[in-house]
């Protein structure tokens, strides 16, 4: 899962770190897959995020009960009528509360993911592109920031700044910043060797247009195929920092946060806990049967370390 | 790096020896690139004490964007202006972010972190209180994962596509996509809560006997362990099928020698480069779900302190327990880089 090209003056003079003993062919990165796989889970995975986006999107439209407000009657309670799938320790409803969580999950995960993935496609591209000295700076500092954990970095954030979407959405977008440089530059690199690239610039293209015409559209795949593993990875860090009540604050209700507030009632009744946690498991690993998925299907290297 | 190679090792017998022109020439130019493992390492001890020094910094730099006046943000509205006043004081907030660094730098190499003005308690002495308990947890974590992944792996590579494999990597998959807190409040769910097998919380250091410590710290080890567990068996199964298609491999086979020695001494070990890397870099993202699972359980490790000075704003323990995470980070990563050296020969040799 490490890229090869991780120091950053190593490349194509004699470099020292060890080699994978048998570097996995820069092609079709399918080699050793199984050919056979089950469309299937793919399939389920895209119904299953479609159906969370779409009540998620549908949530102000749907007949739900308010999300915040408490039912007295009925607390913690399994499954009633006028509650289809309980109340939580509050006595709130779950259903609503699920489906208002996903909107704060969805859109805290996809903001993120595309700010990290605009800022580390623009970085890494130059980087493998340009190389010398902004390809060193570059790596240095993509380094420097994966060293510090990012959970710590988000909650300090959080707690100097505030916990609103924004803040969470700049935190874990530029937590992801790196990841995306580092995928798009070993893709630069190994894309900018090509003849196609070589030609157009004999044919008098620019440096940065034919980054742009040229490299550009061949790295985008295999990053864009990696985005939907990093939204798998947001959704777990959001759904961690709410839990630790780094997230976003009461009433907006959040799947991790809701784990967090029915851990007092595991014994007594655990579909407070276990639901959210369900639906949370369940999109999680959606996003990573599709990513891992459209990931064997692009072409170029679309392993990096996290 | 070419200059950095030269100072370090001229191996005196050969430099010693008179040799032809030509002969001298290509051993000046091997010669360059020839201490490979420590070149290597100079390298990569440079890269990582950046690394230190930058991460520390950051967290120096990170005071400047509390909002307003830092001192009061971090007291609330209802301290006195005297109490602002020393904290500032405490804080150095009067001086530039470098002069601070530099006092801190000062401080920390001296083993004297300040002191919390949370607990009033001396940072360092609250650190060495929560080292153990974290190394602890990280290792048995690490050594859980590797086991699983090691034993998931290669019997899988043993009878690909047979049950266990099959098995095996879809569960990784799974446990790679669940969240540690999950996989925790299910472990206590079953195991606390209806088999009354372990505790749900808390933490028992070894004085009350390696039972009880054991005991305490199993669920919370298992809770992290398996999504590391789960990425080093997709890994090192992906690693060892190529390894398994190389021509030495089909040498081994072909004198007899038995499928034990093969994949454990034969195939492991030039598969396990990758592993060994992911491990490394790992650590980092293992002490972050490290808070939540400490939170989780209650252990009063490195992570729970993290957590509570995050909440109180308390910046000098923030400052220090991050500075001891890259450290830890960097110490992690520099044994790693000695540990290549061991596993491989390509980096020891003079000339690769």
């Amino acid at each position: 899962m490490n890229t090869p090209d991780e120091n950053a003056t190593g490349g194509a003079t004699g470099t020292l770190r060890p080699a994978s003993p048998a570097p996995r062919a820069p092609g079709p990165a399918t080699g050793n897959r199984p050919v056979r796989r089950r469309p299937w889970g793919m399939w389920l995975s895209a119904a299953w995020i479609g159906l969370v986006a779409l009540s998620a999107l549908l949530a102000p439209l749907l007949p739900l009960p308010d999300p915040t407000v408490p039912d007295y009657e009925h607390i913690a309670s399994g499954p009633v009528t006028g509650h289809l799938l309980g109340t939580d320790q509050l006595g709130r409803d779950m259903l609503a509360r699920l489906i208002h969580g996903a909107r704060a999950s969805l859109q805290v995960g996809l903001v993120a993911v595309l700010l990290g993935l605009s800022a580390g496609m623009l970085l890494g591209l130059l980087a493998g592109y340009l190389r010398g000295w902004v390809d060193a700076v570059i790596s240095a500092v993509v380094d420097l920031v994966l060293a510090f954990p990012a959970l710590v970095f988000i909650m300090v954030l959080v707690a100097v700044r505030g916990a609103t979407a924004t803040v969470l959405i700049i935190g874990l977008g530029s937590v992801f910043v790196p990841t995306f440089t580092r995928l798009a530059r070993a893709n630069t690199l190994m894309w900018s060797k090509r003849e196609f690239v070589l030609a157009s610039r004999v044919l008098g293209s620019g440096r940065l247009r034919t980054l742009a015409r040229e490299v550009f559209p061949n790295v985008l795949p295999s990053v864009l195929a990696y985005a939907f593993v990093v939204v798998a990875v947001v959704m777990v860090a959001e759904g961690s920092l709410s839990f630790l009540g780094f997230g976003l604050q009461p009433p907006t209700p959040s799947w991790g946060s809701m784990i967090a507030g029915g851990r007092q009632l595991l014994s007594s009744s655990p579909h407070i806990v276990a639901l959210p946690a369900l639906v949370l498991l369940l999109t999680v690993l959606s996003f990573n049967v599709i990513g891992d998925r459209l990931r064997n299907k692009t072409s170029g290297r679309s392993e990096v370390s996290l | 790096m070419a200059r950095l190679g030269k100072s370090v090792a001229v191996p005196p017998e050969e430099s010693a020896k008179a040799q032809p022109p030509a002969r001298r020439r290509q051993r000046a130019r091997r010669r360059r690139r020839a201490p490979g493992w420590l070149e290597f390492m100079l390298k990569r001890l440079a890269h990582l004490t950046l690394v230190l020094v930058g991460v520390t910094f950051l967290v120096s730099v990170m005071l400047d964007f509390l909002p307003g006046d830092p001192a009061r943000a971090i007291l609330g509205e209802d301290a006195s202006a005297e109490q602002v006043a020393r904290l500032r004081a405490t804080l150095k907030l009067d001086e530039p972010v470098w002069v601070r660094y530099a006092d801190w730098v000062t401080g920390a190499l001296q083993g004297d972190f300040g002191t919390s003005y949370r607990t009033a308690q001396p940072v360092t002495e609250a650190i060495l209180q929560r080292l153990p308990v974290s190394i602890q947890l990280m290792v048995f974590v690490q050594v859980l994962a590797l086991v699983m992944a090691l034993a998931a792996a290669i019997y899988g590579v043993y009878r690909p596509r047979g049950l266990v494999d099959r098995v095996s990597t879809g569960w990784a998959f799974a446990a790679i996509s669940t969240p540690h807190f999950v996989v925790g409040l299910f472990l206590v769910f079953v195991f606390a809560v209806h088999l009354g097998w372990l505790p749900a919380s808390g933490y028992r250091p070894l004085g009350d006997g390696l039972a009880a410590n054991l005991q305490s710290i199993l669920l919370p080890a298992l809770a992290m362990s398996l999504e590391p567990a789960g990425v080093y068996q997709r890994l090192l199964r992906n690693d060892m099928q190529v390894t398994m298609r190389e021509d030495f491999i089909l040498a081994a086979q072909a004198k007899g020698m038995s499928s034990a020695n093969i994949l454990i001494r034969q195939a492991l070990r030039p598969s396990s480069f990758s592993l060994v890397t992911l491990a490394g870099i790992n650590t980092a993202r293992l002490i972050g779900s490290a808070v939540v699972v400490e939170t989780l359980f209650a252990i009063p490790g490195l992570g729970r302190l993290l957590v509570d000075s995050i909440t109180a704003r308390d910046f000098v323990t923030i400052q220090a327990v991050v500075a001891v995470i890259a450290v830890a980070y960097v110490l992690v990563n520099a044994a790693i880089d000695l540990l290549y050296v061991l596993l491989d020969p390509r980096v020891r040799s003079e000339h690769s």
